[in-house]
């Protein structure tokens, strides 16, 4: 694997200049390696990642489950470009199974997310059924744990 | 008489505090240092032998066992040790199971040793050998291991320290704090040196699978050695297991018989728990270690790589998670070294001292932990270092 790739992968937040004297190679030669991650459409971009307690308070989120009659030839694929082209619309999938979509969505309120789906997703044609399921409580997210860590310290700083 | 000191023995009062201990006061207090002090793994325990522990928990399973251990895990420990470092242990009376290696080492030693013995050992070493040969009224004889030897036992050294009335040779490679390992030659010239004067070995090599380039030979395996020789080992490091406390011993049976004795008035058992553990650890857990130790290298290279461009010459360490760079050219003693470096730059390192009057004009530091903070670590040691130079 790419070096810069697996660096990345192990999550560590480090910048291109870090990663760098890690790997033994300049910073430019790191942005050239990422650009190129771009490029070839492997690394598709950095995001934080956001406790969803703290988002929360700004944001509801939800999952909807869509069912869709294939369009000709597009097949599922121009609705769900169609569908992914919203704002909103954080992710979205081809699933196996009871429906065809998976998407999640976020927005400021409960409100704004009906209204999106009453007004847009069910309006677009091949839509045939949602099923809207909101967010309560994260308990890991992105693989990162959401818990209580306060005895995390617990590790001597040194030790034999 | 009101001094309390009055009830602890004169051997124990005689006793140096561990040289990490001040150090470790000092870090403790201060909430933004970068350490690079810690003697275990950054890992947590793979999640598949957690699972074990719980699922013993789940059911039950809560009781002592058997003095020696759970016979499932010797006849594990058995088959690993066979298949991994050679020698075939009976899992019936050739295996003892402890709470890690430092219970092992300590119950041999009580088991063998008379008061007035000779211990030989290699320096710098790990912290609780000397004192736990005084603890058995015993006489500890360190041997200096070098810097231009990559820290390898030299036989020649070793010779020169014997002296009549050395029964016992303790040996650990890779070593703690060194990174010191030794190939199967100069293993053999140790082994042959042993027999010679009739030396039991006590061979610590809880770092074994954390050897980065060739591969680990034990001394048990070597001819004639399996029956002079008590081979320690453990989970802590393999397989970032050091809060369950859990290691081993094998060995002739009646140097495990005799061990046997003291652990059963002392200890009773290891942990089921940590025992259930450990049975886990060596049926599934090699890819886990395995990964685990190709991060460490990959730190190696690139923390010794720093430190030789710093200035701080620093040997290859072959195994363990250490990397023991040479202070000297700061014209400064390591714990000065150590400790203003923690005070200017907030950075603990482990001055070589705390491992015995070999390890002066080095420092320990892990690099068992992110590159992020081995990043941050040694940038904070080239401001320090840059400082120290102007002046």
């Amino acid at each position: 694997m790419n070096p810069v790739l697996k660096l990345l992968l192990e999550g560590e937040s480090l910048d291109t200049s870090q990663i760098g004297k890690i790997l033994g190679m300049g910073a430019d030669a790191v942005d050239r390696e990422l650009a190129q991650l771009r490029k070839d459409g492997i690394l598709l971009g950095f995001r934080p990642v956001l406790n969803p307690g703290w988002e929360a308070e700004r944001k509801v989120r939800a999952v909807i489950e869509i069912k869709v009659r294939p369009e000709g030839m597009g097949g599922f694929d121009g609705i769900a470009e169609r569908i992914s082209g919203f704002e909103q619309v954080e992710s979205c999938y081809l699933m196996s199974g009871g429906y065809d979509l998976l998407v999640v969505v976020t927005a400021d309120n409960l409100y704004k997310v009906a209204s999106f789906v009453h007004e847009r997703l069910a309006r677009i044609d091949g839509v045939q059924g949602t099923s809207t399921h909101f967010y309560l409580r994260a308990y890991k997210k992105d693989g990162f744990v959401i818990a209580d860590d306060s005895r995390q310290g617990d590790k001597p700083s040194i030790s034999a | 008489m009101s001094d309390d000191r009055r009830f602890v023995a004169r051997h124990v009062a005689a006793l140096p505090k561990s040289g990490i201990r001040d150090f470790f006061a000092i870090v403790s207090q201060m909430k933004d240092a970068v350490s690079l002090g810690i003697g275990e793994p950054d890992f947590v325990t793979p999640f598949h032998i957690r699972e074990a522990a719980m699922a013993a928990l789940e059911k039950g399973r809560t009781s002592y066992t058997d003095n020696r251990g759970l016979l499932a895990l010797r006849e594990e420990i058995s088959r690993y040790v066979g298949l991994h470092y050679g020698p075939e242990y009976r899992p019936d009376d050739e295996i003892l199971v402890t709470i890690g290696v430092s219970e092992a080492l300590d119950i041999l030693l009580r088991a063998t040793l008379n008061p007035g013995d000779k211990v030989l050992y290699h320096e710098p070493c790990y912290v609780s050998y000397a004192p736990s040969v005084a603890l058995c009224h015993a006489e500890a004889i360190p041997v200096r291991t070098q810097s231009k030897d990559a820290f390898a036992l030299d036989i020649e050294a070793l010779k020169a320290a014997w002296q009549p009335g050395c029964k016992l040779l303790i040996l650990n490679f890779p070593t703690n704090p060194t990174g010191g390992t030794a190939d199967r030659a100069k293993l053999e010239a140790i082994a042959k040196f042993a027999i010679e004067k009739d030396l039991l070995v006590a061979s610590d090599e809880i770092y074994s699978e954390l050897t980065f380039d060739g591969s680990h030979v034990s001394i048990a395996s070597l001819p004639g050695m399996r029956e002079r020789t008590v081979f320690l080992h453990g989970f802590s490091k393999a397989f970032a297991m050091t809060g369950f406390r859990i290691g081993y011993a094998c060995g002739p049976a009646a140097v495990i018989d005799g061990m046997l004795k003291v652990h059963q008035y002392a200890i009773m058992c290891a942990p089921i728990a940590s025992q259930e553990a450990a049975i886990e650890a060596l049926r599934n857990g090699r890819d886990a270690m395995l990964h685990m130790r190709d991060k460490y290298r990959e730190r190696r290279d690139f923390i010794v790589r720093r430190f030789n461009e710093l200035g701080l010459p620093c040997h290859l360490p072959r195994g363990a998670f250490y990397a023991f760079p040479s202070i000297q050219s700061t014209g400064m003693d390591s714990m000065t070294f150590a400790q203003k470096l923690l005070e200017d730059q907030k950075v603990a390192i482990v001055p070589g001292t705390a491992f015995g009057a070999a390890g002066a004009g080095f420092c320990r530091a892990s690099f068992s932990t992110s590159y992020e903070r081995i990043h941050e670590a040694c940038e904070r040691i080239a401001r320090f270092l840059d400082k120290v130079r102007a002046r």
